[in-house]
């Protein structure tokens, strides 16, 4: 008896195997006669080159322990952020995201500063390592058009910077459901994943600009130390030099309200050139509800208001204008690659 | 047969007020194999990357299998196979891989592509280090794999650019051979880029001479011999042994110059020089016997004869001089 079960055990699991093993070759079958169209080709590369290079293992894992970090010290200072008497309080789950005891920063601090070195890194060899490398006149003797390549490049950049970001939030919203309990609202949630949209949007910013370097300059090392100049010029010196204007154009004593808040605005709109200004007032509207707007308010608007949070489809009104700048410059950068790509001589070497 | 392949007209490209290449004019034919010959910075490469559309002319048109290059390079991509000089591979890649991307982005489904770059690894003799990483190839293997690359797509044209840059005379050889018999089997036209003149010479249906963006000569070896030395197509170099004096003979004793005046009186001899025993003679027909019935009848005696022919290097280098006399 027991015999026969087992053989008719054996024979079932067989049979399974023998199935999925059909099975097996009829999808392998299946998908290799599949012509796959020559763009994706390139994008299919790009990715599977993105994700085994040294480069991106080593940021995802930093950006994965400081994302981590960032969510354990919100989750040990939670309890004093709901005990103050502040309007953002129904949305517990956001706090996630900004709370900070100072020892560490919160989490969209760390991808403003992050995001654009990710960004930097994943473009900075895009077409001269192919040129150096020799490899751009042979894929370009192919019959496909030339822009398919700098094309699919800022595709699979964009496509693994995205799937990265979507994973690292969701996984930050998994830890604060498990770790606190408290199921975030539909709201929160969408705000969550507009937080990771416009994130996507600031980091592409900086993988274009860093493309246009690649196309610009034919060493990957002069192109990667462009990027970060400037990217260290916007993080630190445009401030300082916004600073020393600010200085000198400071209204006197006696200047009307007027002129105090034309000033105010004036040195507002010099810092809302940098990306992570646009970003950070991006996203601390959208991970904060109760932050009403970005420029000075006087007090002819704040009397009679109840401080509150503002529903989402306000929050992203306010914060439209700097998500549209995002997206233009993004969009001038990758304009300005294209363009120099698609008039260039294809030497080789 | 006669059709032709490749047509360039008036075919200009111009770099500030540099000219890289000169109204250059050019037919090559469908099956033949067709060598441009020059010097670095002929404008070889250039005159290339115009017929791929990979750089615009300033002026003139490039028609490949009768579609313009300039205006639907796609199109002319699809049906010529280009080897660019020093090729590079995905270093990451085995030599297998980057064959399989190359034809998948000639629209093979995988499978295809698969069975296709195995094939072809069999045939250029990279079966061993198919699997291997290209980054560890060797620069004839590379080479190799280029020429692979190039045939994964069924090319009607293939246009290698100093195909044999870097490689050993052996390899050299043998990767001139393979070019020749995989494109006489297939029947592709090719047209190879080179400055390396003997190699050239020896698989090349024509060849055209292209210096300074300039095509100065065009046809098979023989013709632009027969151009070239047209004053003087035959050469012959005689040593010569004159005897020590041999008394009472003052009559027959060959001395230099009455040699050279006897030699210059034979019929269709038109130089004669003597230097270190050897006689240069430049002549407008074959005169070999006559003139070493002369020099014997003289009573000197002959130690060597070496009738010249004109072979590629002479050729390049009269039009050296003859281009540096322009300057």
């Amino acid at each position: 008896m027991t015999g026969n079960v087992k053989n008719n055990a054996s024979l079932w699991l067989t049979q399974t195997a023998e199935f999925l093993k059909n099975f097996n070759i009829l999808k392998k079958s299946g998908s290799d006669s599949r012509i796959i169209h020559p763009y994706m080709v390139i994008v299919n590369k790009e990715i599977s080159d993105h994700v085994r290079s040294w480069r991106f293992i080593i940021l995802f894992i930093l950006i994965a322990l400081t994302c981590l970090g960032s969510v354990y010290i919100a989750l040990a200072n939670i309890g004093d952020a709901v005990k103050s008497s502040d309007p953002d309080n129904p949305f517990l789950f956001l706090k996630l995201f900004t709370v900070s005891d100072g020892t560490l920063p919160a989490f969209f601090v760390f991808v403003s500063f992050l995001g654009p070195l990710l960004g930097i890194s994943l473009g900075f060899d895009a077409i001269n390592s192919e040129k150096n490398k020799g490899t751009l006149s042979r894929i370009l003797a192919q019959p496909v058009p030339r822009d398919y390549l700098i094309n699919a490049k800022f595709t699979a950049a964009l496509y693994v910077i995205s799937v990265m970001l979507f994973s690292l939030g969701f996984l930050v919203m998994g830890f604060g459901l498990t770790m606190t309990g408290i199921p975030p609202t539909p709201e929160e949630f969408l705000r969550v994943v507009f937080f990771i949209v416009v994130s996507i949007f600031y980091v592409s910013f900086w993988l274009n600009l860093s493309i246009l370097f690649s196309v610009l300059f034919h060493q990957p090392a002069t192109s990667a130390l462009s990027g970060i100049a400037v990217w260290l010029f916007f993080t630190v010196f445009y401030s300082i030099i916004v600073n020393v204007i600010a200085k000198a154009a400071a209204p006197s004593v006696t200047a009307t309200a007027q002129q105090v808040v034309n000033y105010h605005e004036f040195i507002l709109n010099l810092l809302r050139v940098l990306p992570s200004q646009l970003f950070s007032d991006a996203t601390t509207t959208l991970l904060m509800p109760s932050v009403r707007s970005l420029g000075p308010l006087t007090m002819e608007q704040i009397v009679g208001t109840l401080p509150g949070p503002l529903p989402l489809g306000q929050s992203l009104l306010i914060v439209w204008p700097q998500i549209t700048g995002l997206i233009a410059a993004t969009i001038i950068c990758f304009a300005l690659s294209y363009i120099s790509f698609m008039r260039r001589e294809i030497r080789s070497r | 047969m006669n059709q032709n392949i490749i047509e360039l007209t008036g075919l200009t490209k111009t770099y500030g007020s540099f000219i890289a290449v000169d109204h250059l004019s050019l037919t090559i034919r469908k099956g033949e194999i067709y060598g441009l010959l020059g010097p670095n910075g002929a404008g070889k490469s250039t005159a290339i990357l115009m017929m791929l559309g990979l750089t615009d002319p300033s002026s003139g048109s490039v028609k490949v299998c009768g579609i313009d290059s300039t205006t639907n390079p796609i199109e002319v991509k699809r049906k010529v196979g280009y080897l660019p000089e020093d090729v590079g591979f995905y270093d990451d890649y085995t030599g297998l891989e980057n064959l399989i991307y190359t034809a998948q982005l000639n629209g093979f489904p995988l499978n295809r592509a698969r069975e296709k770059a195995e094939q072809l690894l069999i045939r250029v003799g990279l079966t061993d280090a198919a699997n291997k990483k290209t980054g560890k190839y060797s620069r004839g293997m590379r080479q190799r794999l280029g020429f692979a690359d190039v045939l994964i797509k069924s090319p009607e044209v293939i246009i290698l650019d100093e195909p044999t840059l870097g490689i050993d005379p052996r390899g050299v050889r043998e990767f001139l051979d393979l070019i020749v018999k995989l494109s006489k089997e297939d029947s592709h036209t090719v047209l190879l880029s080179s400055h390396h003149l003997h190699q050239v010479q020896e698989v090349c249906d024509r060849v055209g001479l292209f210096i300074g963006g300039k095509l100065i000569a065009e046809g098979d070896i023989h013709s632009l011999s027969r151009k070239l030395f047209s004053d003087q197509p035959f050469s012959i170099q005689v040593g010569i042994k004159f005897y020590a004096d041999k008394k009472g003979s003052e009559q027959d004793h060959a001395t230099p110059e009455r040699l050279k005046d006897s030699i210059k009186k034979i019929e269709g001899v038109l130089t004669a020089q003597l230097s270190n025993n050897t006689l240069h003679i430049g002549c407008s027909h074959d005169a070999t016997d006559e003139i070493v019935r002369v020099i014997v009848d003289s009573g000197a005696g002959v130690t060597f004869l070496n009738k010249k022919e004109y072979g590629l290097d002479d050729i390049y280098n009269r039009f050296f001089e003859e281009f540096d006399d322009h300057e």
